[in-house]
């Protein structure tokens, strides 16, 4: 059986695949079908001499097996140094062979491959930036991924993800409905606590878009709540829109790159339509990745850049502080030693250090730094769409080792996390291994330390 | 067979050299695709020499980067290793003479003494990399026949440079061997990926524009390697 029912070369594009798709619990007859699905030879091979240019190609041969990459790479770290975890071993074992059998391979290489595209590297970028020749394995590995997903080898999460993209523009099966009923519900929910507090929907010409994660909305909706509390504490004009608010990207995770393209203009769209000043994003950092410093080029811009400027949320909130918009009480600051995970999408890929370590300087007495930091910092163990695949579950708990040592080693009891994979990553590493640590966003802890000014509190 | 080795073969190896790493260049350049690369090589280009200076400066300079620092052994090895590669053959006195005889210029020389030093250090690194491929199994995984070919291609002008110049008698071999050893050398580079002669500054470049266009370049001070 060359094409399966579930597990095949199609993209899902209708909410009836889809619905298949989910009623296959764990994915279990869509791995089944995996083990039968036929290997397009030709049309891999097509597709590499299409998309696989100079630069990958010169990656791959030019590389010196010197092994720098090894120690960079928190997998073969995790893995007590287990030399089949060198980014250099896992790239050429894999796309390496890929190039030099000229696509002639079979089911089980592409089972392998894609294991270990997803499970032995989350394309956390880190190891190309301890290569000498600048070979950036991470990118490739995601390049690996398109190549596999174009043949059907996806893991099962990641074939989902990318069909939500497709029907529902985001990652999840909210509805433009169900996205403007979470907006005015959370409104009204809270107007009691903040007098005038407003959720704009399609405002135009606003000074802010504001983009969010469908997480949020489907199961965290107080964090839209407190981001409108901020925006309103700040007196931002801000809104959000109707449709085009989904900043996330599975399709990127997947390799998916038609899906990516629809998704991410649907957010320039809605710049278009309502144009606002400038777009900020939620505090989630791959989201931040796919659609303001990936997706212009998925969608052909040739400036490379979104069509309007745009802001990841520490952004806004470091340039809200420093013009005394947000304005910290003193006597709330974070007192306990506390710690900072640097996303690798919007600080090593982003550049957005400086911002996270202005806002820490403004709201902790005891900041303490995680070693490595910064774009050196190591990836949270569940990026690259690792945290929400089953397959993988136990290779990312072993992964999640490095964050917890390096968590352990600050002394810090609470991380802040902007970002929704490094969040999960870091709760369930505390599921797993039990050191007493919290972990938030910077939302609510913005919400407990601001000065609201008096106009702006509830009649007594 | 001197005559020979040192006229019409060494035109042809000096060629192969030249016109070999500008077409290697050329094609890698060619094949950067600003859409599939996610990077506006040809916008936003302030930026990209920016990225791409600091990207190759950085690596450039021994112990200028968190890898190179993570690594002193490696780092002092590999970067004794290429000097010596590079600026022993066109400082050696000897060459410089021969230069001067057949082709009428010459570059300065160094005195022999240090091209001795520069020799013995540029085989004893190549052994100590090669000894250091057996020994960490995170080398060794990725280790093929190839690289050790590669190592040796690179240092045989060396060995035999050396034996030709201390040998009482029969210098005369080892000079030939030593020539072709040393056309095999520049004929490898761009055929082989000792092509990292040139293509190390294309990809440290390349990866320099990347983060300094997209990643993080316009919104920070750039990358600390
Ligand atoms: S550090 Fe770079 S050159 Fe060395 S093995 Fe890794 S990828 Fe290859
Ligand atoms: S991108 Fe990250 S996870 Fe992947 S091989 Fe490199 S260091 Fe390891």
């Amino acid at each position: 059986m060359p094409e399966g029912i579930l597990c095949n070369k199609n993209k899902v594009t209708t909410l009836e695949h889809l619905q298949a798709l989910l009623a296959d619990k764990s994915g279990k007859q869509y791995y089944q079908e995996m083990n039968n699905l036929d290997v397009d030879a030709k049309a891999l091979w097509d597709l590499v001499q299409k998309t696989c240019k100079s630069r990958i190609r010169t990656w791959l041969e030019i590389c010196t097996h010197c092994g720098l990459c090894a120690d960079s790479c928190f997998y073969y770290l995790a893995n007590h140094k287990d030399p089949q975890q060198v980014p250099s071993y896992k790239i050429q074992s894999t796309l390496g062979q890929i190039i030099r059998r000229k696509g002639q391979v079979d089911n089980a290489f592409m089972q392998m491959a894609m294991d270990t595209a997803f499970c032995k590297c989350t394309c956390c970028t880190r190891c190309g930036v301890y290569c000498p020749l600048g070979i950036d394995t991470g990118v490739m590995f995601s390049y690996l991924r398109g190549l596999l997903f174009s043949q059907g080898f996806t893991p099962w999460e990641m074939k989902i993800g990318t069909g939500m993209h497709r029907v529902y523009r985001a990652q999840m099966d909210v509805t433009t409905e169900d996205w403007v009923d979470t907006c005015s519900w959370m409104a009204e929910e809270n107007a009691d606590d903040w007098p005038g507090l407003e959720i704009p929907v399609d405002k135009e010409n606003a000074d802010i878009l504001y983009t969010v994660n469908a997480r949020e909305p489907k199961h965290y909706p107080e964090d839209i709540a407190q981001a409108a509390i901020l925006f309103h504490v700040a007196g931002e004009n801000w809104t959000v829109p109707s449709e085009g608010w989904e900043e996330t990207s599975l399709a990127m995770f997947a390799g998916d790159w038609e899906a990516c393209k629809l998704q991410v203009e649907s957010v320039y769209a809605a710049m278009d339509r309502l144009k606002p000043k400038r777009m900020v994003v939620t505090e989630c950092g791959h989201a931040y990745r796919a659609t303001v410093i990936e997706g212009p080029y998925w969608a052909g811009l040739k400036t490379g850049k979104t069509p309007i400027e745009s802001l990841h949320y520490v952004e806004w909130v470091a340039e809200a502080l420093r013009a005394g918009k947000l304005k910290i009480d003193p006597a709330k600051k974070i007192k306990e030693p506390v710690t900072y995970q640097d996303s690798c999408n919007y600080i090593r890929n982003g550049g957005l250090w400086e911002a996270a370590r202005y806002i820490m300087s403004q709201i902790a007495e005891d900041f303490r730094e995680m070693t490595p930091s910064r774009e050196h910092n190591f990836c949270c163990g569940g990026g690259g769409g690792l945290n929400g695949i089953g397959r993988y579950r136990e290779q990312r708990n072993v992964g999640l080792r490095v964050k917890r040592d390096q968590i352990l080693a600050t002394g810090a009891k609470l991380v802040v996390a902007p970002c929704h994979n490094c969040w999960d990553a870091i709760r369930d590493l505390e599921e797993v291994y039990e050191i007493g640590i919290r972990w938030s966003f910077l939302k609510p802890l913005l919400i407990n330390m601001i000065e609201v000014p008096e106009h702006l509190k509830p009649a007594e | 067979m001197y005559e020979f080795v040192t006229g019409p073969l060494a035109w042809l190896a000096f060629l192969v050299f030249f016109i070999g790493i500008i077409v290697r260049l050329v094609f890698y350049v060619r094949g950067l695709d600003w859409k599939l690369d996610r990077v506006t090589y040809s916008v936003n280009t302030s930026y990209g020499v920016r990225g791409a200076v600091r990207s190759i400066l950085f690596w450039l300079t021994p112990f200028g980067t968190h890898s190179w620092r993570d690594n002193p052994g490696f780092t002092i090895l590999v970067f004794v290793l290429h000097l010596g590669l590079i600026f022993t053959p066109l400082l050696l006195l000897a060459h410089n003479i021969f230069l001067q005889e057949r082709w009428g210029f010459s570059l300065w020389s160094m005195p022999d003494a240090l091209s001795d030093v520069m020799t013995i250090a540029v085989i004893a690194s190549a052994v100590l990399l090669a000894l250091r491929r057996i020994a960490l199994p995170e080398v060794r995984i990725i280790t093929s026949a190839y690289d050790y070919l590669m190592l040796a291609i690179a240092v045989a002008p060396f060995v035999t440079g050396l034996i030709a110049r201390y040998a009482y008698t029969h210098s005369e071999p080892w000079l030939i061997a030593h020539v072709l050893s040393g056309e095999l050398f520049l004929v490898a580079i761009p055929l082989t990926k000792l092509s990292h002669f040139v293509l190390f500054f294309a990809t440290r470049a390349q990866l320099g524009m990347d983060y300094g266009i997209k990643r993080g370049g316009m919104k920070s001070s750039g990358i600390n390697w």
